[in-house]
């Protein structure tokens, strides 16, 4: 399973739920305002750094250059441009997106 | 219209606060709450901008929207003074919640603890959100 989320976590719970919900060897793809929840000393950090025990995340490239986020990508994240993003949908058999 | 609005009797100058709790580019509001911004400056009211939330972030350094396809606006937050708006205060919870500190931003702000944001914004005329 691949799930997509693209709210900011600090506005919406999607990620969390995403998180709850995710099982074992699933992948997240944050995506949008999504991008947040992958960026180092905010307050996600910790919770995303745990859920990488279980589940592979990823983020948007093109979506963190244009916040300025690009250089404080959480270490673990793999960072992916456009041509990932449909990679992605296309190795996993399903995917959900979490609006 | 009320003689304290009337501007052309050299009418009153009020406090016009606006509210960005936005990210930018995710939605429309941060954009569209600028643009405002830039519209009231014409009307020469004593106009200051709130940064808190997800508002902190946009005035992140380093925004590069080359492939997103949609323009950057973040250099306009530093054209602000160029129409006397000047007060952009951002509050400090938010963006250590964010991980974010002062040398992150890309205008000169005056960073305020929430107290100190609670009060002045409990001091304006009218406050606007975005």
């Amino acid at each position: 399973m691949l799930h997509i989320v693209n709210k900011s976590p600090y506005e919406r719970n999607s990620l969390e739920s995403c998180l709850r919900l995710a099982t074992k060897g699933s992948a997240v793809l944050l995506i949008e305002d999504g991008v947040y929840g992958a960026t180092k000393g905010g307050n996600f950090e910790g919770k995303v750094q745990a859920a990488m025990a279980d589940v592979k995340v990823y983020v948007l490239g093109p979506d963190l250059s244009a916040r300025g986020m690009a250089d404080r990508v959480l270490d673990g994240v793999s960072v992916v441009d456009y041509g990932g993003f449909v990679d992605l949908v296309a190795e996993h058999s399903n995917c959900q997106s979490w609006l | 219209m009320s003689d304290e609005m009337d501007m052309e009797e050299g009418g009153v100058v009020k406090q016009f606060m606006f509210v960005n709790r936005k990210a930018p580019y995710g939605t429309i509001y941060a954009l569209e709450g600028l643009e405002v911004v830039l519209i009231s400056a014409a009307f020469e009211q004593d106009v200051s901008m709130a940064f808190i939330d997800d508002g902190v972030y946009e005035l992140k350094k380093g925004q590069d929207t080359k492939e997103l396809g949609q323009k950057n606006f973040s250099p306009t937050y530093r054209a602000l003074e160029g129409y006397d708006i000047e007060k952009l205060y951002v509050e400090r919870e938010s963006m250590e919640a964010r991980g974010l500190t002062e040398d992150d931003l890309l205008v000169d702000v005056v960073v305020m603890d929430r107290a100190e944001l609670a009060a002045k914004m409990a001091e304006q005329d009218v406050l606007i959100s975005f």
